[in-house]
């Protein structure tokens, strides 16, 4: 396991006008495509699948084998969808990547049409970030223009065509199935499974769905093999991510490193916590993974590792919280998010995320009742595993382990608001200049 | 519970073996586990679940635990059993074994009730609700919620006739699904999201935001697992636990579709729809569901009334008004008409009473357009063939033809059975008509374009095999060849025909015999060894010989006034305005001696009749009508009304008077001596042979036929029902409607023959050159202007003009004017 920085998907962000075609063609960007376009595709499958690739939109299932579910005698046309509808409370990778360097995203887009016999991809972006929206167009039409995308790319023969579809506000449409249905211009929300995706997608027709953070890590695979995407990360856990860090440390932003980093090396690499802070709680990736405190300071970030102690990796959205911070205000605001965005098909996310909202508010206001954070439990172990999709279950899981880790100050929201406890102002960004 | 009927497969259906709760049940492969439970007799709670729905898996209600999904491998959490298919050696333990899924079905309906209003007494819907019978079996007793409920503005108006509580909806989509899925009107959908979801009014086919305007709307009230789908009609009127329910029958159409009628201290106070699956699932058209007000009109006729000296109709006593029919039809050449209310023993009573009372064959239930080749095919290809094609048949079928039928309009239980046949098993529609309905859409068909008229040609060219059907409508008696054209084809490709017949009493007529060419059961009177059968069966001599004539023959043989013209008339349930020329039936209604008409309600005809003769409408007495798929369907009355006669007693009445009885004075002696006749396997008639006229030169021909909310006295009694109709408009194609002068949109004037006129707006649509289509009965009937389906016929621009016969005596001239 290595432990510095790596940065591949990030190594061009800080270069002047680091988005432009011409930018990432100097940086060797596009130069192994023909290459791989003149390869087989199952050859493409192949190298993605042995470089240990796994999906980097939270739930880490392997791409390669994804892209292999697609049934390839079906002679109905297959799509790419890349999912850049990215929502979740603390995760903030793709947006800044998609805005930096478009092409890689474009770039693997190619390649991962391609290697599963797609001739039309979409990448569907989160409706409010109009700038990424705009870029991506931009990039998009300097691909084109350069014979990137279209027909017969680069003369191989190989034709990809790409559209830039803008979501509408929902975060249930960062669900895949939610996704298709948005994309097909029908109300966002999530379908029965199966049939799934890779046979019964886009228009009922094959369809893999991919993270941007995946597909734009395709063409470094390509270009420097598969071994070297394999050397990198754990075990079990292969190649690099970009890991979001937010919040009370010194310097938040995005660290690019393999795998297996600690919540601890990415701390001090981002300057310690900000000045007279003490690490409280932290949420691996984003809102919907349990949260951690400081004993796991040491948990290696992968897959493995978070899972085991009894979290998930998700999205590596390190939100980190200091003494400052009320466990109970933070809790409630994402079940409110939760309860916001809950789409309504199902009955106990819809209904649950409204009822646990009101019980924090009155936890929060210091008027907690006898009873409530068994309720709080119970009420979660009703919504889990209960609901239609994973938005559910991940609505319950700051609360579940909030109470785990932090039950004296839910315990404390039967007699004194968190306000109180907590006053609000000492966890802004900007508590010493508020203050005076 | 609730199954699909079980098409007749021939190849057997694989099984898959399962244990539910502990019990091995074995279940066609595909069965939904929901399904499968029940049938070891464990019910799990269910709300957005329906047979007859696509699975949708959304109100988290029927979760199972499923140790072993048959793979030695469990799933994790609990599954929701109504999307999840039985696989073999599959384990699960429902709310009765496992603690898991029971906890999880609790806390799901604690969930549901936390925004419910819980308002029970005083929802229309407590009592028979799904919600609260499944929140006393397998909820908690208590609410652990303490806090504010989401609330709405209550109701809104979906449609007229259909009001959404939305605080008492649970969003199980049954209601959406239904519109989208079943009857193809998804102008209801979910709106926002989380709590604040909704059903609202949908975006519709043109965007706009349209109302619910569906014919089969009130499906969806039924179907509402709780009581946020009310009807204008019924809210607030009753509570279910004080309800009578019986099982009937509609009377609207020819569907057979079954209805159970709820009556309350001798009121009926709703009909829903019965559950038959061989006949209309679980689903019945708005008519049939709303339409029960017309026999409590304030017209409806209690006693009998006998013509005085003066002239005026005056109340008398049933022996005394049976005995003044009996004189007056003694010694006087009499006609029988009747209309499609009649039941199948009605119809009988009649057709005995036709030839033995009255001694002739002079009797007709076709009071619409008719025609000789008509009779003719009713004879060969529909009475006496018992039950021929199915709605499971359509479903099978590679083809279905429609010639001279709109189902949607005429038959909507036959459009839901179409629409499936095409959505699910790819049946192709094909539709011989003069424009591409939204019904036709909604069939996934298409369109052989033919002008009123022009149907045998049409006919002659489909593409039919054995495994196609043609369904044939009443109003190819307007066009001549056309039934002949729809028998040859069948001959040809070994297609099956079916008749489908607008009104309920029409295919029972057929049967019982109340055409002129034909007795009971498809014998026909020009074949002795059938009329000796008959008056064998009766206990007479003979039966008369010489043909019938037709309702046109019989009207117009009562105004040629000869002496040996016919003096006398019988009417039963005719409205003259359905006639084909109603001018010349209250002509031949004033000149005739002597009439007796047996009604229900004040008409035309009781207004000018000798002796009228209250008869039971169908809730106060039992009976059969036989559907167009030639099925029986039988029903008892709902309300006992002892003083209500069926129309079979009345005649019974009258014939004893004329000493020569029918035989029978009940409905269940008439239904054992029309099945005395049973089956007829002598002589049956030939198919017609008509040829096609040639093509006439009219400028403008119209189209036309019967929307299914319309003015029909049926239909009486119902503004909330009648607010949802569908607008009436004239349509014509684009150059039809420019050679008139007319805009697209703009209203136009329709004029036939009488200085009555129809204004209405107009549409374009894909009819032929020179065919202009317009409703049958809205707003004004299309016979009052002299106008049949066919007719020659103009239209001009704007409302109606002062004097038509002066102006715009053709469409040219209108065209100059405006000009």
């Amino acid at each position: 396991m290595t432990d510095t920085l790596t940065p591949v998907l990030t190594d061009d962000w800080a270069d002047d006008r680091a988005w432009t075609l011409e930018n990432y063609r100097r940086r060797g960007g596009y130069s192994v495509l023909e290459t791989a376009l003149r390869s087989k595709p199952a050859d493409l499958i192949e190298q993605v699948k042995d470089s240990g690739l796994r999906g980097r939109g939270g739930a880490g299932f392997p791409t390669g084998m994804k892209w292999s579910f697609i049934p390839q005698d079906n002679p109905k046309p297959k799509y790419l969808v890349v999912n850049a509808d990215e929502s979740e409370p603390g995760t903030c990778k793709d947006i800044p990547l998609m805005m930096a360097s478009p092409h890689k995203l474009i770039e693997g887009v190619i390649i991962s049409s391609y290697a599963i016999g797609a001739k039309q991809a979409f990448i569907y972006v989160r409706g409010e970030v109009l700038h990424v929206i705009r870029r991506l167009r931009a990039a998009c039409r300097e691909a084109y223009e350069a014979g990137l995308l279209g027909q017969d790319i680069l003369g191989t023969g190989v034709d990809v065509d790409l559209v830039i579809h803008a979501g509408a506000g929902a975060y249930i449409c960062g669900e895949e199935t939610a996704l298709l249905d948005s994309l097909e211009g029908l109300r966002g929300q999530p379908r029965l499974r199966p049939p799934f995706p890779a046979v019964e997608g886009l228009y009922a027709c094959p369809t893999v769905i991919n993270n941007v953070e995946s597909i734009a890590s395709v063409p470094s695979i390509i270009r420097e093999g598969k071994d070297w995407f394999a050397s990198l990360g754990t075990e079990k856990s292969k190649g690099y991510v970009i890991y979001s860090l937010s919040g009370h440390v010194a310097k938040p932003g995005q660290y690019e490193a393999p795998l297996g980093i600690t919540l601890r090396e990415l701390i001090d690499l981002g300057g310690g916590m900000r000045e007279g802070s003490e690490l409280k709680f932290w949420t691996p990736g984003g809102s919907s993974t349990p949260l951690l405190t400081a004993e796991h300071l040491d948990v290696p970030l992968d897959y493995e590792a978070v899972g085991e102690a009894g979290s998930m990796l998700g999205t590596r959205a390190l939100q980190i919280f200091d003494q400052t911070t009320s466990v109970v205000r933070c809790v409630l605001r994402w079940t409110e998010f939760y309860k916001h965005e809950s789409c309504g098909k199902c009955t106990p996310c819809r209904e649950g995320t409204f009822w646990l909202a009101q019980i924090l508010t009155r936890l929060n206001d210091g008027e907690g009742q006898e009873g409530d954070i068994e309720l709080l439990l119970d009420l979660c172990d009703n919504i889990l595993g209960r609901a239609f999709c994973a938005l559910g279950d991940g609505a319950t899981s700051p609360i579940t382990s909030a109470i785990e880790y932090f039950r004296d100050e839910f315990e404390a929201g039967m007699h004194t608001p968190s306000a109180e406890l907590f006053p609000p102002a000492a966890s802004t960004l900007f508590a010493k200049e508020a203050a005076v | 519970m609730t199954l699909e009927a079980t098409p007749q497969a021939d190849t057997p259906v694989e099984l898959v073996t399962l244990t539910i709760d502990g019990t091995q049940v074995s279940v066609p492969k595909g069965t939904l586990v929901i399904r499968a439970a029940e049938l070891i007799g464990v019910e799990i709670p269910r709300f957005c679940d329906h047979p007859l729905l696509e699975p949708v898996g959304a109100c988290r209600q029927c979760l199972v635990d499923i140790p072993d999904a048959g793979n030695g491998r469990g799933f994790p959490k609990p599954q929701a059993s109504c999307t999840m298919e039985v696989a073999p050696d599959m384990v699960v333990e429902t709310q009765v074994t496992s603690p898991v899924a029971d906890k999880a079905q609790k806390g799901n309906l604690e969930f549901l009730l936390i925004n419910h209003p819980l308002d029970c007494p005083v929802c229309d819907k407590g009592g028979e609700c799904p919600l609260q019978n499944q929140s006393m079996s397998h909820g908690y007793g208590e609410s652990r919620f303490i806090d504010t409920k989401r609330t709405f503005p209550k109701p809104i108006e979906v449609s007229k006739q259909v009001l959404l509580d939305r605080e008492r909806c649970v969003l199980c989509q049954r209601c959406t699904r239904f519109s989208e899925e079943i009857a193809g009107d998804p102008f209801i959908a979910l709106l926002e999201r989380g709590a604040d979801q909704q059903i609202g009014i949908g975006p519709g086919p043109d965007g706009g935001g349209e109302p619910f305007e569906s014919y089969f709307s009130g499906n969806t009230i039924q179907i509402c697992p709780v009581g946020a789908l009310t009807s204008a009609d019924y809210r607030f009127r009753a509570r279910p636990f004080d309800l009578v329910s019986t099982p009937s029958i509609t009377e609207h159409d020819s569907s057979g579709a079954a209805i159970r009628v709820d009556h309350r201290r001798g009121k009926v106070m709703r009909r829903v729809a019965g559950d038959d699956p061989e006949v209309n699932e679980e689903w019945i058209t708005d008519k049939d569901r709303f339409c029960f007000t017309y026999a409590t009109q304030g017209d409806r006729l209690r006693t009998p009334l006998v013509r005085n000296e003066a002239g005026d109709l005056e109340a008398a006593s049933w022996p005394a008004a049976l005995a003044a029919a009996a004189r007056g039809l003694q010694s006087r050449k009499t006609g029988v008409l009747t209309g499609g209310r009649l039941t199948l023993e009605d119809a009988f009573a009649y057709s005995v009473f036709a030839r033995v009372a009255l001694q002739t064959n002079d009797i007709d239930f076709r009071a619409r357009a008719h025609s000789a080749e008509e009779a003719e095919f009713l004879a060969s290809h529909v009475a006496g063939t018992g039950l021929g094609v199915t709605y499971a048949a359509l479903e099978q079928a590679s083809t279905v033809a429609l010639v001279g039928l709109e189902p949607e309009d005429e038959a909507g239980i036959v459009f839901l059975r179409l629409r499936k046949a095409a959505r699910k098993h790819g049946v192709k529609v094909v539709s011989v008509a003069s424009h591409t309905t939204r019904g036709l859409t909604k069939m996934f068909g298409t369109l052989v374009r033919t002008a009123p008229g022009r149907e045998a040609e049409a006919v002659a060219g489909l593409e039919l095999d054995a495994r196609s059907i043609v369904l044939v409508g009443e109003r190819l008696a307007t066009s001549p060849g056309a039934y002949s054209a729809v028998a040859a084809a069948a001959e040809k490709s070994g297609a099956r025909v079916a008749w489908v017949p607008r009104r309920a009493g029409d295919r029972g007529a057929v049967e019982a015999g109340c055409l002129p060419v034909l007795l009971p059961g498809g014998r026909l009177v020009s074949d002795a060894e059938a009329r000796a059968d008959v008056a064998a069966a009766w206990g007479v001599d003979s039966l008369p010989e010489s043909p019938g004539r037709d309702v046109s023959g019989i009207l117009a043989d009562v105004l040629s006034g000869g002496r040996t013209g016919t003096k006398a008339l019988v009417v039963a349930g005719v409205e003259l305005d359905d006639l084909p020329d109603p001018e010349a039936a209250r002509k031949a209604l004033k000149k005739a001696q002597f009439v007796v008409s047996l009604e229900v309600r004040e008409s035309e005809v009781t207004q000018v009749a000798d002796v009228v003769l209250p008869v039971a409408p169908m809730v106060e007495r039992p009976g059969t009508f036989v559907s167009w798929e030639g099925r029986r369907r039988s029903f008892e009355a709902v309300l006992s009304e002892p003083n209500s006669l069926t129309d079979l007693r009345v005649l019974a009445g009258i014939a004893e008077e004329l000493g020569r009885p029918i035989g029978f004075r009940t409905v269940a002696a008439a239904r054992a001596a029309f099945d005395e006749l049973d089956a007829w396997d002598g002589e049956r008639a030939d198919a017609p042979t008509v040829a096609a006229d040639a093509p006439a030169d009219d400028p403008l021909v119209l189209d036309t036929w019967r929307l299914l909310v319309d003015d029909g006295r049926g239909q009486d009694g119902q503004p909330e029902y009648h607010a949802s109709a569908r607008r009436p408009v004239i349509r014509a194609n684009a150059a039809t409607l420019a050679a008139a002068g007319v805009e697209p949109g703009e209203t136009a004037t329709l004029v036939g023959t009488t200085k009555v006129t129809l204004t209405l707006p107009t549409e374009v649509a894909d009819l032929p050159d020179g065919v202009v289509w317009a409703p049958g009965n809205s707003g004004t009937p299309l016979t009052a202007l002299g106008l049949t389906r066919g007719a020659p016929v103009q239209i001009l621009r704007g409302d109606a003009p002062k004097s038509p016969s002066k102006r715009g005596t053709s469409p040219q001239n209108s065209e100059g004017g405006a000009a």
